[in-house]
C-alpha cells in the first residue's frame, strides 16, 4: 500500500498520468465509428474543457463570479460565422475574400473565408477585448454585484444576437437572430488532410484535443506564475493584496481578458463544429452550465475543471438524452415529459447539492479547501467571513 | 470642481433616469403629436411598476439582512403566478362568475398564493442558504442560481414550455375612468389596490412591531443583535417569509394583468425588479418601491417606443450604469458591498 502511495506522490506521477491519458485520447477515436454519437460527445467535451478552464481563471483563480461567460462563446462563434461562411455574400463583388484557405475547389466562394488558425486568434483577441470592457465597470465592485453586472452583459449579448437581424452593417445584418448563419467552413489544417472528410469527425476531435492540451498547459503555467499568485492574492483578500503591491486593475482585467480569450477560441471551435450559429445557443443557461462544471470539479482546481467539464458534458449529451430517456421512468409513472427539458433543473440541483454538501468540489485545490472548511459551521467565524 | 462632482453625485442619477421620458416628451411636443399615447404609457408604467415594486421589496429585504442577492426570488414570483392560475381552475372562476364570487375567489387565491410562495421562500432559505452562513459569499449566491433553475424546470413541467393564457377575470381592459383619452383601466386599478396596502402594511410592520425591530437590528449588526437576545435565524427566516408573501401577491397581479403566465417570466421579472431595488438603494424599502415605479415607466416607454425586443438591453444598461456610477442608488447609504 505504501508503495502505491509512494508512486502516486512522486513528482513524475502526474505528468506520466497526463501523458498516458492524452495518448489514450489519441488512440480511442481510431477504434470507434468516426461518425458516432460518442465522437460527437468527445468533441463537445474538449470544447467544454476549454470553456471551463477559461471560466476557472476568472471565477476560480481571481474569485470574480462571472455569470455572463456566454458572451464570449457568442463572440467566438459569431467570429466563425462572419469570417468563415458566406454571410457577407456580396463582398469583393461576390467573389469572396480568402485568406490562407485552400481555394483549389471553390476559387470564388462568396463571403469571407479565413484559415481556422487565424480565426481562433481573431476570436480570442476580440473576446479578450470584450472581456476587458466587461471587466472595467466591475473593478470597483465586489462579490455578488460583479455577478449581476456580468450577467447583465451576458443578457445584453444574447439580446443583440437575438435581434441582430435588425442591425445592419452596410448591406449585411449583424447576426441572423433565430435563424442560423450556416454553413461554417470546416477547419482545414496542414497535416490534417486524412481526417478532413465529411465522413469522419476525427479531424474535429484531434483539433479540439490539441487546443485543449495547449490551454491546459497554459493554465498550469499561469497558476504558478507571478500573475497566478496575484489572482489568488486578490481572491483571498483584496485589501491585503493591494497593500502588498499587487496592481489591482491590471490583475483583474488580465483575468477577465484571458478567461474571455479562451472562451472566444472555444466558441470559434464549437461554432465551426455545430456548423450553424443562432441566437438560441447563447442563453444565460450556458453560463450556468459552464459554472456548474467549474464548481463540480472544485473552484480554482485545474484538473477539477477538466473532469467537471467531461462529467457534465457526458450527462448533458449522453446520459440524459440516451440513458435516462431510454429507461423511460416518466412513461412508467404515467407522466409526459422529456428529461431533455429537465437538464437545467438537474444542473441547478447539482449546484445546490455541491454547495451545501461539498463546496470545495470533487477535486479541490488545496488552498481553496482550507479556506472553505475553516470555520464552516462554527458560529464565531460566521460574520467575519462576510465582512 | 469638487462642487460639480458633489452635484453630479447627488443629482446625476435623477438626471439620467429622467433622460428617456424627457426625450420622448420633447419629441412628441415638438412633433405636434398629442400627449395621450405618452400618458397611457405612463399609466401602464405605473401599474407594471407596482408589480416590480412588490418583487423588488423581496430582493431588498433579503439583501438588507444577509447581503445575498436571492437569485431565486424572481422564480418564486413565477410560482406565485402558476399557483394563482391553478387555483382559478380549482375554484371554478371564469369570466362569467358574478362580482361577489369573483372578489371573494380572488381574495382567497391571493391569500393562498402568498402563503405558498412564502413557505417556498422560507424552505429555500432553510435548505440552500442557512447551511452556508459561514461560507464565502459566493456559495449561497451559487445555490440561489441553482434554485432558480430548479424552479424554472418545475414551472416548465407544470405548464409546459410555452406561455399559458389566464382567463381575463377582471376584464382588465375596461376603463375605470378616462381623462381625455388617457385611460385608467381595471387592471391598473388592481395593481395599485393590491400593492399599496401591502407596502403600507409591510413598512408599518418593519417600522413599528417588535419583530420588525428585530429585523432592523439584525440587518444593522447580526452579532450584536444575537447578543441582545434576538434569534437571528428566526429573524432571517421571517424576512424570507415576508419577501415570499409579496412575491405571491405580485404573481397573482401579474397573471391577471398580462393574462398569460410563462415559466420564464420569473427570470426577466427578477432582473427588472433587482434593477429597481438597486436603483432605489438596495436595503431601502422606500427606494425599492420608487425604483419599481421608475423602472416600470422606463420599461413601458422602451416597449412602446424602442421595441419590446430591446427592452432588456435598456433595463440592463441602466442597471450597469447605476452599479458603476452610483451603487448606493437613490436613497441608499454606501453599502459595505459597494464601498
Amino acid at each position: 500500500m505504501s508503495d502505491v502511495l509512494g508512486i502516486v506522490r512522486s513528482r513524475w506521477f502526474s505528468p506520466a498520468l497526463a501523458a498516458a491519458a492524452i495518448l489514450a485520447l489519441i488512440l480511442v477515436p481510431l477504434g470507434i465509428d468516426p461518425l458516432s454519437n460518442t465522437m460527437d460527445f468527445m468533441i463537445y467535451a474538449v470544447a467544454y474543457v476549454i470553456f471551463a478552464l477559461g471560466l476557472n481563471i476568472v471565477v476560480g483563480f481571481a474569485g470574480l463570479l462571472d455569470l455572463g461567460y456566454v458572451a464570449f462563446y457568442a463572440i467566438g462563434a459569431y467570429s466563425a460565422g462572419w469570417f468563415a461562411s458566406d454571410h457577407f455574400a456580396a463582398i469583393n463583388g461576390g467573389k469572396g475574400v480568402h485568406i490562407g484557405v485552400d481555394t483549389a475547389q471553390l476559387p470564388e466562394a462568396a463571403g469571407i473565408h479565413v484559415n481556422f488558425l487565424i480565426l481562433i486568434v481573431v476570436a480570442a483577441i476580440v473576446a479578450s477585448i470584450a472581456g476587458a470592457i466587461i471587466g472595467l465597470p466591475t473593478l470597483r465592485l465586489r462579490g455578488d454585484y460583479i455577478a449581476i453586472v456580468t450577467l447583465a452583459f451576458g443578457e445584453i449579448a444574447f439580446t443583440i444576437a437575438n435581434n441582430g437581424s435588425d442591425i445592419k452593417i452596410g448591406d449585411y445584418t449583424l447576426t441572423e437572430g433565430q435563424t442560423a448563419i450556416s454553413p461554417i467552413d470546416q477547419p482545414k489544417l496542414p497535416g490534417f488532410d486524412p481526417f478532413n472528410t465529411a465522413l469522419s469527425l476525427r479531424g474535429y476531435f484531434y483539433l479540439g484535443l490539441a487546443m485543449a492540451v495547449i490551454v491546459l498547459l497554459v493554465n498550469l503555467a499561469l497558476r504558478e506564475s507571478r500573475l497566478g499568485r496575484a489572482w489568488v492574492a486578490i481572491r483571498e483578500d483584496e485589501v491585503a493584496a493591494v497593500s502588498m503591491g499587487v496592481p489591482l486593475v491590471r490583475t483583474k482585467l488580465l483575468s477577465y481578458a484571458i478567461g474571455a480569450a479562451l472562451g472566444g477560441s472555444a466558441g470559434a471551435y464549437l461554432g465551426s463544429y455545430t456548423n450553424s450559429i443562432n441566437a438560441n445557443q447563447f442563453k444565460f443557461s450556458f453560463s450556468i452550465f459552464v459554472l456548474a462544471m467549474v464548481i463540480l470539479g472544485g473552484l480554482g482546481s485545474i484538473w477539477g475543471s477538466v473532469i467537471g467539464a467531461v462529467i457534465l458534458t457526458y450527462i448533458d449529451r449522453k446520459f440524459i438524452p440516451g440513458t435516462l430517456d431510454n429507461i423511460d421512468i416518466q412513461g412508467k409513472l404515467g407522466l409526459d415529459f422529456s428529461f431533455n427539458d429537465l437538464s437545467f433543473g438537474i444542473f441547478g440541483f447539482l449546484l445546490v447539492i455541491m454547495m451545501v454538501l461539498r463546496p470545495q468540489g470533487l477535486f479541490p485545490e488545496r488552498r481553496r479547501k482550507l479556506e472553505l472548511t475553516e470555520g464552516l459551521g462554527t458560529d464565531e467565524s460566521v460574520y467575519e467571513a462576510r465582512a | 470642481m469638487d462642487a460639480a462632482r458633489e452635484y453630479a453625485g447627488q443629482y446625476g442619477l435623477i438626471v439620467v433616469l429622467a433622460l428617456l421620458p424627457a426625450y420622448y416628451l420633447i419629441k412628441d411636443i415638438a412633433g405636434g403629436k398629442s400627449l395621450v399615447s405618452l400618458g397611457n404609457v405612463f399609466v401602464a408604467g405605473i401599474s407594471n411598476g407596482a408589480i416590480w415594486a412588490l418583487i423588488a421589496l423581496g430582493y431588498t429585504l433579503v439583501y438588507g439582512i444577509i447581503e445575498l442577492i436571492n437569485f431565486a426570488h424572481g422564480d418564486v414570483f413565477m410560482i406565485g403566478s402558476f399557483v394563482s392560475l391553478g387555483l382559478m381552475g380549482t375554484f371554478g372562476l371564469t369570466t362569467s362568475t358574478g362580482a361577489g364570487g369573483l372578489v371573494f375567489g380572488l381574495l382567497a387565491i391571493l391569500v393562498i398564493a402568498m402563503l405558498v410562495t412564502a413557505l417556498l421562500n422560507v424552505m429555500i432559505e432553510r435548505v440552500g442558504y442557512r447551511p452556508l452562513r459561514g461560507a464565502p459569499k459566493l456559495a449561497p449566491l451559487i445555490t440561489a442560481v441553482g434554485f432558480s433553475f430548479i424552479l424554472q424546470d418545475v414551472g416548465q413541467l407544470w405548464l409546459g414550455g410555452n406561455p399559458s393564457s389566464v382567463p381575463d377575470l377582471i376584464r382588465g381592459g375596461q376603463d375605470v375612468f378616462n381623462i381625455g383619452g388617457v385611460a385608467f383601466e381595471r387592471q391598473d386599478a388592481l395593481a395599485l389596490i393590491v400593492t399599496v396596502p401591502l407596502v403600507i402594511l409591510l413598512t408599518t410592520f418593519i417600522g413599528r412591531s417588535r419583530l420588525g425591530k428585530a429585523m432592523r437590528a439584525t440587518a444593522q449588526d447580526p452579532e450584536a443583535a444575537r447578543l441582545m437576545g434576538i434569534n437571528v435565524d428566526t429573524t432571517i427566516a421571517l424576512t424570507f417569509l415576508l419577501g415570499g408573501l409579496l412575491a405571491g401577491a405580485a404573481g397573482l397581479v401579474y397573471a391577471l394583468y398580462q393574462t398569460q403566465v410563462w415559466f420564464f417570466q420569473g427570470f426577466r421579472a427578477g432582473l427588472i425588479a433587482f434593477t429597481a431595488a438597486v436603483m432605489g438603494g438596495i436595503g431601502n424599502l422606500r427606494g425599492a418601491v420608487l425604483g419599481g415605479f421608475i423602472i416600470g415607466i422606463i420599461q413601458q416607454l422602451s416597449d412602446s417606443r424602442i421595441g419590446g425586443d430591446w427592452t432588456p438591453v435598456i433595463v440592463f444598461a441602466y442597471l450597469i450604469l447605476i452599479m458603476v456610477f452610483k451603487p448606493s442608488g437613490l436613497f441608499g447609504e454606501e453599502t459595505r458591498e459597494a464601498g
